[in-house]
């Protein structure tokens, strides 16, 4: 079980190694100029005051922008009630007889 | 190596999250007891969102919150915040599924430990095809 | 001596985290916080109280019946919400194009149908949370 472990840990290391490798060719942290700021963020920015009527911008983009994946999201919590009640109430009455 | 180093001291949340999930991934590997493999995807979780929601990040930028200031103030990207909302919520609901399953193969078998279950469950196979032939 | 203490600072805790829990909620608008988190902050006051006081205490005052209300119908209450755009003639959960009245910009009565979704959304995380809680924290007498 030493054995195993150990060899476990080296070559998660080596995995690590490369990851970081990748890592290091991201473009720098932090700049105004990154691919990330396109031009959707820029009418996101500019327009969400005319358009919506609220100041604050992440609130305005998860409940009006894309407002159809946060009623997806309600019913990805639905289902995972669901699923725990299901599990553990049948398992209570089959236990009591 | 030295430049290696060097660029990714300049980007160093990427740095953090891969340490964490490296650490989450060991964790999920060596350790025998079912709670501890639960904390360990958890934490390899919480290193995917520090790599997002870092990403969108401007320094010297302002909140993302409209106050009527000047009209040229540099606002951080509000975009992967919002998107990381989403993956939150699945991360709660796979941990919340996943203890109740671990409760109740508590309940069935009498035992936490992942390789007691596994021989157990191999003993059962075994008096079961022996059984039939 | 660890139930006493627990008790008496309870009281006085658990007011002022329900409080502050209903503020973020009706305050996603204007300020950081939003229906996600005001919600699972309005569910973590109950189940101090249940942790505190006994599961047995905490299921008299909260009966199962009224959560299993709530988070039924406060995942049909976003459908609602979004059809009310299809008879004026707009797309699905429009808010401008619907004729909403969008008020004036940081006062707490702007945005038209972000804070009703808003409102909906916080109650529903905080009653899937409790009942999260009631299923799993059964013990064996």
């Amino acid at each position: 079980m030493r054995i195993r472990k150990l060899l476990i840990i080296i070559v998660a290391l080596l995995a690590a190694y490369g990851i970081l490798v990748a890592v290091a060719e991201l473009p720098p942290y932090g700049m105004a100029d990154n691919p990330v700021h396109n031009h959707v963020s820029e009418r996101y920015i500019n327009k969400a005051l005319d358009e919506t009527g609220v100041t604050n911008m992440v609130t305005a983009i998860v409940l009006d922008y894309r407002a159809y994946d946060t009623m997806f999201e309600t019913i990805v919590l639905f289902t995972a009630a669901l699923a725990v009640v299901i599990t553990l109430k049948v398992s209570k009455r089959k236990e009591k007889g | 190596m030295k430049t290696l180093l060097g660029k990714l001291v300049i980007n160093y949340p990427y740095l953090f999250a891969v340490v964490l999930f490296i650490i989450g991934t060991i964790i999920v590997l060596t350790r025998d007891n079912l709670f501890k493999k639960l904390i360990g995807i958890n934490i390899m979780e919480s290193a995917i969102f520090i790599v997002f929601i870092a990403a969108g990040n401007i320094r010297g930028g302002a909140v993302p919150i409209l106050d009527g200031g000047r009209a040229d103030t540099v606002y951080i990207n509000p975009l992967p915040s919002a998107l990381m909302l989403t993956g939150i919520v699945v991360s709660v609901s796979v941990t919340a599924f996943a203890l109740a399953l671990i409760i109740r193969l508590y309940k069935s078998y009498g035992t936490t430990s992942a390789r007691r279950i596994a021989e157990m469950r191999n003993e059962v196979l075994k008096h079961d095809s022996s059984h039939q032939s | 001596m660890r139930d006493f203490i627990l008790k008496r600072v309870a009281v006085i805790i658990l007011p002022l985290m329900s409080i502050y829990g209903f503020y973020v909620i009706l305050h996603g608008h204007v300020s950081p916080g939003g229906s996600f988190a005001g919600g699972i902050i309005v569910g973590l006051s109950f189940i101090t109280y249940s942790t505190v006081y006994g599961l047995e205490r905490g299921k008299v005052k909260l009966p199962e019946r009224i959560l299993t209300l709530v988070e039924s119908y406060g995942t049909l209450w976003y459908g609602i919400m979004g059809i009310v755009g299809i008879l004026k003639g707009a797309p699905f959960l429009s808010n401008k194009l619907a004729g909403f009245n969008l008020g004036e910009p940081g006062s707490l009565t702007s945005g038209g149908l972000i804070s009703l979704l808003g409102i909906g959304v916080g109650i529903r995380v905080a009653s899937t949370i409790i009942t999260l809680f009631y299923a799993m924290g059964e013990e064996e007498s």
